[in-house]
Order: C-alpha cells, then structure tokens, then sequence
C-alpha cells in the first residue's frame, strides 16, 4: 500500500535525465539516434575490458541460437525455392537457362541469406533481449547492479551484442547451405533443369567474395540488431506498457536500419568488388 | 569508520517539474541519519542522487574528494563499492534465487573461493532472518523477505555508507522494530554512514542521530534530531503528529484559503495539543559494542550547542544530562 502510495502521485518519469530545453521538432530523434550511437561505441569499448562475461555470453549465445536456428532453415527453403522459380522461369523465357543457378544462388547468398538472419535475430533474438532487458530496468535490477559498480552495459548488453553477432554469422553459413540446396531441390527437380548446367553456371559467376561480403554483411546486421535491441530496453518508458512498446519499436527499428545499410554494403560491394563473369 | 557525506546546494528537475532545490547537508561520518518527507516529495530521488544514479541539474555530492554529480564515470563506479543502497522494494534479480542475489557483489568484486562465499552469505541471511529461503526465487516469497534480502545483499560488501530507502514499507510494526533495532545493531558493528529514508514516525523517533525534512521543494531542515523533534516550524510539526492540520494536503500542500478556514476552525484544539515528548534513541543490543557515533556526535552538538533554538538546546541538555555532571 505505501509503496503504490509513495509511487502513484510521485510523476517522475523513468527517463529522467531530459533537460528542460524547448523543444524544437525533429531534435528528439536526432537525440535518440546519438544515444543509440553513444551506446554502440560504449558497448565496442566495453567489448575489450576485463573480465568477459564467459557464462553470460555463452548462455545468450546458445538462448539466440536455439530460438533461431530451426525457423531460419524452415524460412530459407521455400526462399530459395521462390528464387529459384522465378530466375528459372525469367531465364526460360530468355533463353539462358544455363545460368539458372549462378544467379539463383548469388540472390541468395548475397541478399536472401544475410536479410533471412538479420530478420529472425532481431524478430526472434532481439526482441527477446529488449524485454529481458526492459523489464530488469522498470524493475530497477540495472540501477541496483550500477549501485554495485557492475556496469549494466559491460556485464549484460556485451555478451547479448556479441552472441547476436556471432549467432547472425554461422546462422548465415547455414541459412546460405539451405537455401542453395533448395534452389537446386527446385530447379533440378521441379523446373527440369540440369545439375551440371546449375553447378557450372554457379562456379562460373559466384566468387569467394560474395561469401565474405555476406558473412560480414551477416555480422553488421547481427550488431545492429543487438544494440537496437539493447538500447531500447535500456530505455522503456513507464511501466509494463513501455516495455511492450519499446520491444515493438525495437524490432521496427532494426528492420529499417537493416534494409539501409543493406543497401550501403550492397553498393559499397559492387563498386569495389569486380563481377567474376564480365 | 564510516564516510562523510557532503551535499551542496543540489537542485534536481525532471523537465518543467522542479523536484527540489538547493538542497545542502552533510552526512556526519559513522552517524544514522533519516530523511522525513511526505510522499511525493523526491525523498528517493535525493537518495538515487547521492550514489550518482540520476544526475542533479546544479550542486556537488562530495565523496572521499568525488563528485558523484560530474565526476568521470570510472570514478563513480569505484565510489559506488563503498555503498550500499537498500531499494524500496528490494530490486532483486528475478532470475537468480536469494542466495546467488546476495553473493553477486561478493563475486563480481573479490576473488574470494565459493566456501567463503557462502559463510558471509549465510551469515548475512542469518542476521535479516531469512535462513532457510536462500534457495528460493525472488518472485516465491513476500515483499518484507524481499526487503530484507535487498538489506542483506546491500550489506554482503561491509559499505561505509549505507542508505536505505523506506525500510518499513510493507513490513509490519514488528517486523518495523526489529529493522530498527537492526539498523542501530549494524551500525554499532560496522560503524557505517547511514542514510534513512522514510515516513514511518517510530523509526524517526528511535533510530536516527541527525534528522532532516524534505517539503515543498526544499529541504525545511537537517540537524541534531532534537532540533527536529522539537521544532515549532508548522510542517515538521504536522508531520511529526501525523495531523490533518497544517500546511501539508493530501496533494503535497493545501492552497491557502483552505489553511485559513481550518485554522478557523481548529484553533482551539491546536493550542491545546500537548509538547511532543522525545522518545530516548534506540541502544544496541546486549552484547554488541557500544556505538563510536554516540561519542563522536556528543562533541559535535556540544560544540554547535549555542546555534541550536533553544527548545533543541534544552533536549540535548536533559539528553546529555550525565555529561553535563562529569564536564565541570
């Protein structure tokens, strides 16, 4: 009763460090967008100070993995096999069915696979982490790890940024594995193509390049999803609600962030990375 | 021996709404002190600021020569090992059981073996009175245990400065007792700073050695708690007899026009009302030392005696009656 008491009139807000500036719109969002950087870079110093949080990282890592790897390989079959059908059917029509699979597996390893990841990590992972995170802070379990002098940012937001990552990388490995086998599955057995015609029109215009390019494109998004989802659960506003809402906001942001800098690497690549079968 | 805290002129807002201003006061080192306010006045704030949790618009809290306000972050942290700081409702971790809850600073701060580790707990947990919960969740047992094990986690690192924020709520008068006599205990074992916030009168009767008193934004006093326990100033007073009369309203403070008509009214009753008599403060229990505060604090006040309002002056003197005997 004393504790509702005390807590109903008092309308302190959550996020109380607003200074009293006036408000010029737009400035909100420039603000909340360095903040989210302020913690990225926090969170990258944070990686290379002792002590690594072993147990922690270790525990998130296998949570993320095992809420994503199985709809991760459920996604990327029929993704590959849509891929795979429509190349198919636009390369039949132009006679090029020969290069059926070269461009089927480049769509996918390059875009499909990494976005796949990217998606479910902040869809399956990321909104996992900014709940956890979002409820410990209404309930002050973050302030009272800072009063202990344990960094909230080093102990918790660390290993879930790094398990996200590394999670988002091997996912890709594998989410790239399923969804070629797919595309083969489809063109060879539905669309009656040729498996030599598939695997030599694979060698002659995939490189190695396309698998870096997609496993960092993979870890990128893995980061971005972790600190969008850390921050916003640093960050609710009031209450059970506001971590609701911000789980929400969490996911939202990610996928738009996901889907520009997607297009900034993809870019950025095909500028500086020459095409194999010019 | 415990840490001084000095506090100058701390002004805190959350946006437009000035919580409060200028606050300035200093923590005797090793002595218990209570913070009294209504609800709603920002008590917790003000002790959410001393650790540096939320940062003050304007003013320094000195700790050991650190501002816990402006200080780099590094500093702060190192600081903040020297506390230890009780949350109303216990801010335990959900996913850990009571035990793990009460060792985590014993294991992200020493290097001391496990077996170490569980004697110091056990004997934390034995002392709030929770032996035989330590396995259990924080969510399977009743928010006074919560309470208590937020104390025990709060004293697992022996702080020198301890603050604890509303002890009593939702802890019965008993259980309200003996946390009292607990916290008079510690302190006479470990000779800690302590800071006590609350609104529950028989902890500010028996438990503090300096009182002060937040209302309306500013701090009404802090000093000797006989200067509070006799004071005259309307709010302390009202406070103090839990009274509906006074300046205080059930929304923070009553507009003028309803304190004039109720004055009208009670004018009578007001003038009659009895001095408040001053309960003696609480003694450590049989066996323990005696508490190094006592002595200490007795030279301080002796030494700011003649400042005091002479109603204060008078309850120190009939406080200190044998040591008026022995200094001539």
């Amino acid at each position: 009763m004393t504790m509702e008491a005390e807590r109903n009139p008092a309308p302190a807000p959550p996020r109380p460090d607003r200074p009293p500036r006036r408000q010029i719109p737009g400035l909100g969002a420039f603000r909340q967008t360095g903040r989210l950087f302020a913690l990225a870079a926090a969170v990258t110093r944070a990686v290379f100070k002792r002590p690594f949080q072993l147990r922690e990282f270790i525990e998130q890592f296998w949570f993320i993995a095992s809420v994503t790897i199985l709809p991760a390989a459920l996604v990327s079959i029929p993704f590959g096999a849509v891929i795979a059908l429509q190349v198919g059917s636009l390369t039949q029509q132009l006679g090029a069915q020969s290069f059926t699979g070269g461009a089927s597996v480049l769509a996918v390893i390059q875009q499909a696979s990494p976005l796949i990841v990217a998606l479910l990590i902040a869809g399956a992972g990321g909104s996992a982490i900014c709940a956890d995170l979002g409820s410990r802070t209404i309930r002050e379990e973050l302030d009272a790890m800072e009063v202990m002098g344990v960094s909230p940012v080093q102990r918790l937001v660390v290993p879930r940024v790094l398990a996200t990552m590394f999670v988002a990388v091997l996912l890709n490995g594998m989410v790239s594995v399923v969804g070629t086998l797919g595309g083969y599955f489809f063109n060879v057995i539905l669309q009656g193509g040729t498996p030599g015609a598939y695997l030599s029109s694979f060698s002659a215009l995939a490189q190695l390049p396309d698998l870096y390019v997609s496993e960092i494109k993979a870890l990128i998004f893995g980061f971005i999803a972790g600190i969008v989802a850390a921050y916003r659960g640093l960050n609710p506003r009031g209450g059970p609600k506001g971590v609701g809402d911000a789980v929400n906001q969490s996911v939202v942001i990610t996928f738009l962030l996901l889907f520009f800098v997607n297009m900034v690497l993809t870019g950025i690549y095909l500028q500086i990375v020459p095409p194999k079968g010019g | 021996m415990g840490i001084e805290v000095v506090v100058e002129g701390l002004t805190k807002s959350f946006g437009k709404q000035n919580i409060w201003q200028d606050v300035t006061l200093t923590l005797p080192a090793g002595e218990v002190s209570v913070m009294l306010g209504p609800s709603g006045t920002g008590k917790t704030v003000f002790l959410k600021s001393l650790i540096g949790l939320l940062k003050p618009e304007r003013g320094r809290v000195l700790i050991n020569g650190v501002d816990m306000v402006s200080s780099p972050e590094r500093d702060i942290y190192e600081t903040r090992k020297l506390f230890g700081l009780m949350f109303q409702d216990g801010a335990l971790f959900g996913s850990m059981s009571l035990f793990d809850n009460i060792a985590f600073p014993l294991r992200e701060h020493t290097r001391k073996k496990e077996s170490e580790i569980r004697r110091i707990v056990m004997e934390r947990v034995d002392m709030v009175g929770l032996l035989g919960a330590e396995e259990k969740l924080p969510g399977e047992i009743s928010g006074g245990m919560r309470k208590r094990a937020g104390l025990a986690r709060a004293l697992v690192l022996d702080p020198q400065i301890i603050l604890c924020d509303e002890p009593d709520s939702g802890l019965d008068p008993v259980r309200t007792a003996f946390i009292s006599q607990l916290l008079i205990d510690l302190n006479a074992q470990i000779d800690a700073t302590m800071l006590i916030v609350t609104h529950n009168l028989d902890i500010a009767a028996t438990v503090p050695d300096n009182m002060g008193m937040l209302f309306r934004r500013n701090l009404v006093t802090f000093g000797p708690r006989e200067v509070l326990l006799t004071s005259e100033e309307p709010v302390v007073a009202q406070f103090l007899s839990g009274r509906r009369e006074g300046p205080i309203g059930m929304s923070e403070e009553k507009d003028a026009a309803t304190l004039a008509k109720e004055q009208l009214n009670s004018a009578p009753s007001t003038a009659g009302s009895p001095p408040r008599r001053i309960v003696p403060q609480l003694e450590p229990s049989p066996g323990l030392p005696a508490r190094q505060a006592v002595l200490r604090r007795k030279l301080r006040v002796m030494g700011m005696l003649d400042e005091l309002p002479p109603a204060a002056r008078r309850a120190v003197e009939n406080g200190m009656a044998p040591a008026q005997e022995a200094t001539p």
